[in-house]
């Protein structure tokens, strides 16, 4: 459970995370199987549209709650089910002490239910004197430790074998090894008579199913049958968002998550428990079934535009699988009960404010949970929304205020840039690195070392050089961005070669600002808007065939985020709707579009390797282009581990978390030095910023470039 | 339209991936005789794993020693069939029993039922029990048999959907789907069999 109060308490937890080396490991062998496993239980299937369909279908089930839920319980209660609806966490947990009481309950064995762990259910009812035994073996280890769950699929994943092994010695009185086989068979064991014991059984439900009135569970362990079999009593407590119009948008579900929560074709176990069953325990032979559905803030997210396709979560887990920051930091640290990218978001709305201020700010961005959502949700997009609520709440930090200001003024920060070229002059070293880092960063940014602004920006040298094209094929205007604006214009440099060479008319609007994924990533959505607006008027999407840019993230910010910045705007949403249309990434534009060929490049036969910039790769969605491109340069591609995965940029993430960035890094340049290339590539000036620096710390040799500059450097 | 052995094929497939024992029978005497031959060879007790002389609390000690005998539990049989079955483990020297099974919750060697629908996909047996005795033994078996008719296999799951939707609406109800052994990956990722149902799960496929 997340306890900090403040960023700096927050950091200081984050550091006994990242020095805890089993956690790391068990995290960081969790995330390469994962993605195999997934990869492979996915083969053959058309996951995009199965996820697709999964969207559309708890859409409507959201738009339609009010009316399932009267179908579901009609249904239910025809059928002999108690059926309860509490608007809060507190008032479902009355509701369930008060089932005991009045059925005379005192054993109670429960199987795992997020939605008991969001109510704190367990608190309350050992606060009513009843006894509750977790029977989920995840669970029952965490309780017995009084922890929270560190994961939404394995709760104990954060814990070793020998931790358990002294657990359960404890719990037995009798000393236990640590061999995983005994060690589940003890609690089999022990678990066995506190079944056989208890009189009341809560389970949570994966689907409550209006058209029958009947409920789903997914389960590896059989627990759950267990629980919902032996005591006289069940309750099945679940929240609103679990409603589905039918059996078959559940049959549909079940295709996916556990796919995507393990990566197994389905769990051992699927129950389905419609109606009061008979129960040999119970005088008249039939169970006492109540099913408590709970709102707790969930029929207002449904009515929030943006939020509302939280509820198409199904709780797989998958969106703290593959998030990389998830991955160093464990779920005691990315979130408060639910954890991972949904666990950010859901702790705003169930948990409040307070809970969440610190960790929405713990999100590099980039997007590998939006990716993988079994239902489609744009978890990072809704991450950035809330850290803009919690600042529009709480007042804006002076940094992130500061930022937003000078960024609006394009001026102002031109001239900023510019002055800082001399303010750097006395630290600057001749190969484009600063010797000392400036006075305003800790020590524990010295993990890369920083680039020096450039002599002369791109768009001075553009006034004098810009080439005349005759007969041109197209016509493009070129988006700079401000790193490459002001720290690599010689990337930029080489495209206009490229380009020139190949029949491209160019424009450059000189009137261009930064994109404004900076100040969006800190929350400050305003100074991102009018950011937004100015870069719009700068440019006549009419007058081009395209808009191109070398830099993934504000390729993938101006294609995505614009038109939905504006959206308020409707004649800017127009000109927003044609731009973004328009926007096309270097990779693309010279693979796809131009088409260049081999023919046209010298051969060298060297080694390159490729990172993949988050926002090309999953933001746009471009993944053969540059690879191609590489061999068409004249290179020999050689694949790194873990291409995909982030960098640890993340632009002013690696300001906030430089502890977090730097261990990004670290994972990202061991498997690029494993490839034994000479050569880095890849097509976003942020990432080559933090790669760059980062070898140079190392004192490596393996030159770092955009493939821009491969292509123009081979250049026949 | 996949043909009937494709289904098969498929099934053994998926099943086998997920640890599952698939064996082919041409009738249900040889299954009667696989429950036997299997209770015969299993130890007295699964849960030796963790060794039965390694010590546990006073209160699970005490249930595992309500377990005296080889226990086989066949609730929901037909009549015939669980008269040969009984009379088989009795010369054997085996329990039989087809209800009772709360007295049995120490755990019975051998739950032996028949599936309602084999599904290709992911290896899945369809078991619909409303009846608690035929759940229970589904659930503290340590081993499970399970008998699968071929002409029960399914492609998907959609394809028993009307099925289950009559079943659901002609409630109470109580229906699973069932794949290999209870399991757990809850320490360090390391699967685990049998965590708290069947630790074996036994697929024998009945050629009709
Ligand atoms: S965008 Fe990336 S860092 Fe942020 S929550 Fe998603 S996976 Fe984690
Ligand atoms: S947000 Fe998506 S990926 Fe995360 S748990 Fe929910 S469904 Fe799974």
């Amino acid at each position: 459970m997340q306890k900090a109060h403040d960023l700096k308490e927050y950091r200081k937890e984050l550091h006994e995370s990242l020095d805890n080396s089993f956690l790391r490991t068990t995290l960081d062998n969790f995330a390469i199987a994962y993605r195999a496993g997934r990869a492979n239980a996915f083969k053959d299937m058309d996951v995009r549209g199965l996820i697709n369909d999964i969207a559309c279908s708890k859409d409507a089930a959201g738009e339609n709650y009010e009316a399932l839920y009267k179908e579901f319980k009609k249904n239910a209660e025809a059928a002999g089910v108690h059926v309860h609806f509490a608007k809060d966490g507190d008032e479902a947990n009355r509701i369930i002490a008060r089932i005991a009481k009045d059925t005379g309950c005192k054993k109670i064995v429960k199987s795992k239910s997020m939605t008991a762990e969001e109510t704190l259910l367990n608190h309350d009812l050992e606060d009513a004197g009843l006894e509750v035994t977790e029977t989920d073996l995840g669970e029952w280890i965490i309780q017995l430790r009084h922890e929270g769950p560190s994961h939404m699929v394995m709760p104990a994943i954060h814990l070793s074998r020998h931790q358990v092994g002294d657990l359960f010695t404890e719990v037995t009185g009798t000393k236990q090894d640590s061999e995983i086989e005994k060690l589940v068979k003890v609690a089999r064991r022990e678990l066995r008579q506190k079944y056989v014991e208890a009189d009341m059984g809560i389970t949570g439900a994966n689907f409550a199913v209006a058209e029958t009135g009947g409920i789903g569970l997914i389960t590896n362990e059989g627990n759950a049958r267990l629980v919902s079999t032996l005591p006289r009593v069940h309750v099945a407590l679940m929240g609103i968002d679990k409603l589905l119009a039918t059996l078959h948008d559940a049959l549909r579900i079940i295709k996916v998550l556990p796919r995507n929560a393990t990566g197994q074709q389905i769990t051992s176990y699927v129950t389905w428990i419609t109606g009061a069953n008979e129960c040999l325990a119970a005088e008249d032979n039939r169970k006492e079934i109540h099913y408590v559905v709970l709102d707790n803030g969930r029929s207002e997210l449904l009515k929030d535009p943006l939020f509302s396709q939280v509820n198409r979560c199904v709780r797989c887990g998958a969106c703290a699988n593959v998030c990389p920051v998830y991955r160093l930091v464990g779920g005691h640290k990315m979130g408060h009960i639910y954890i991972g990218a949904i666990g950010l978001i859901l702790t705003y709305f169930f948990h409040g404010k307070d809970k969440a201020k610190n960790l929405v700010q713990n999100c590099i961005n980039c997007e590998a949970c939006k990716d993988v959502c079994a239902g489609g949700i744009d978890l990072p997009r809704l991450i950035k929304e809330i850290h803009a609520r919690i600042l529009e709440e709480d007042g804006h930090p002076l940094p992130s205020f500061l930022l937003g200001k000078v960024l609006k003024n394009r001026k102002l920060f031109h001239t900023l840039l510019r002055t800082a070229k001399w303010g750097q002059k006395p630290v600057a070293e001749k190969d484009g690195f600063i010797r000392h880092l400036p006075m305003i960063f800790s020590k524990e940014h010295s993990f890369r070392a920083l680039p020096t602004i450039a002599e002369t920006p791109f768009r001075d040298w553009w006034q004098k050089n810009q080439p005349v094209v005759n007969n041109p094929k197209c016509r493009v205007a070129l988006f700079s961005g401000c790193v490459q604006d002001f720290v690599y214009p010689e990337q930029m440099q080489a495209a206009v070669d490229l380009f020139a060479a190949n029949g491209v008319a160019m424009d450059y609007p000189i009137k261009q600002s930064c994109c404004g994924l900076p100040v969006q990533m800190m929350g400050e959505i305003k100074a991102s808007k009018d950011v937004a607006a100015q870069n719009l008027s700068a440019f006549d999407p009419d007058a081009y065939d395209y808009i191109i840019t070398l830099c993934a993230s504000c390729a993938s910010h101006l294609k995505h985020n614009y038109p939905k910045l504006v959206m308020d705007k409707p004649s800017l949403k127009l000109r927003a709707d044609a731009f973004a249309a328009k926007i096309i990434d270097y990779s693309s534009f010279v693979n796809d579009v131009l088409k260049v060929k081999q023919g046209d490049f010298a051969q060298t036969g060297e080694k390159a390797t490729y990172h993949a910039p988050c926002h090309l790769c999953r933001g746009l969605d471009v993944h053969d282009a540059p690879r191609k491109l590489i061999e068409t340069s004249g290179l020999e591609y050689v694949e790194c581990a873990e291409e995909e995965v982030c960098c640890g940029f993340g632009g002013t993430f690696s300001m906030k978390f430089p502890e977090l960035s730097a261990e990004l890094l670290k994972k990202k340049l061991d498997n690029v030095e494993a490839t034994g290339a000479d050569t880095l590539l890849t097509d976003c000036p942020g990432c080559i910023m933090q790669l760059k620096g980062g070898l140079k710390k190392r004192g490596s040799a393996i030159k770092v470039k955009h493939i821009a500059e491969a292509l123009s450097g081979n250049k026949k | 339209m996949p043909s009937k052995n494709d289904l098969y094929q498929k099934f053994v497939e998926k099943a086998e991936l997920v640890s599952a024992i698939v064996t082919n029978i041409t009738n249900e005497d040889e299954a009667l005789r696989y429950v036997i031959d299997l209770c015969d060879k299993k130890e007295a007790c699964q849960l030796l794993v963790s060794g039965c002389e390694a010590d546990l609390s006073a209160k699970a000690e005490a249930l595992c020693d309500t377990k005296q005998k080889k226990v086989i539990a066949a609730p929901g049989l037909k009549q015939d069939l669980y008269k040969k079955l009984a009379q088989g483990a009795e010369k054997a020297g085996f329990e039989c029993i087809d209800k009772g099974m709360r007295d049995h919750l120490a755990g019975v060697d051998i739950g032996f039922t028949f599936a309602e629908y084999g599904i290709a996909d992911t290896g899945t047996l369809m078991l619909d029990c409303p009846d608690e005795e035929l759940r229970l033994a589904t659930m503290v078996s340590e081993f499970h048999v399970c008998v699968l008719p071929k002409s029960k296999i399914r492609a998907n799951t959609y394809e028993v959907e009307k099925m289950m939707l009559t079943r659901m609406k002609k409630t109470p109800d109580y229906l699973a789907f069932i794949t290999g052994a209870s399991r757990t990956a809850d320490i360090e990722r390391v699967l685990a069999l049998g965590v708290h149902g069947p630790l074996e799960l036994h697929i024998l496929i009945l050629e009709d």
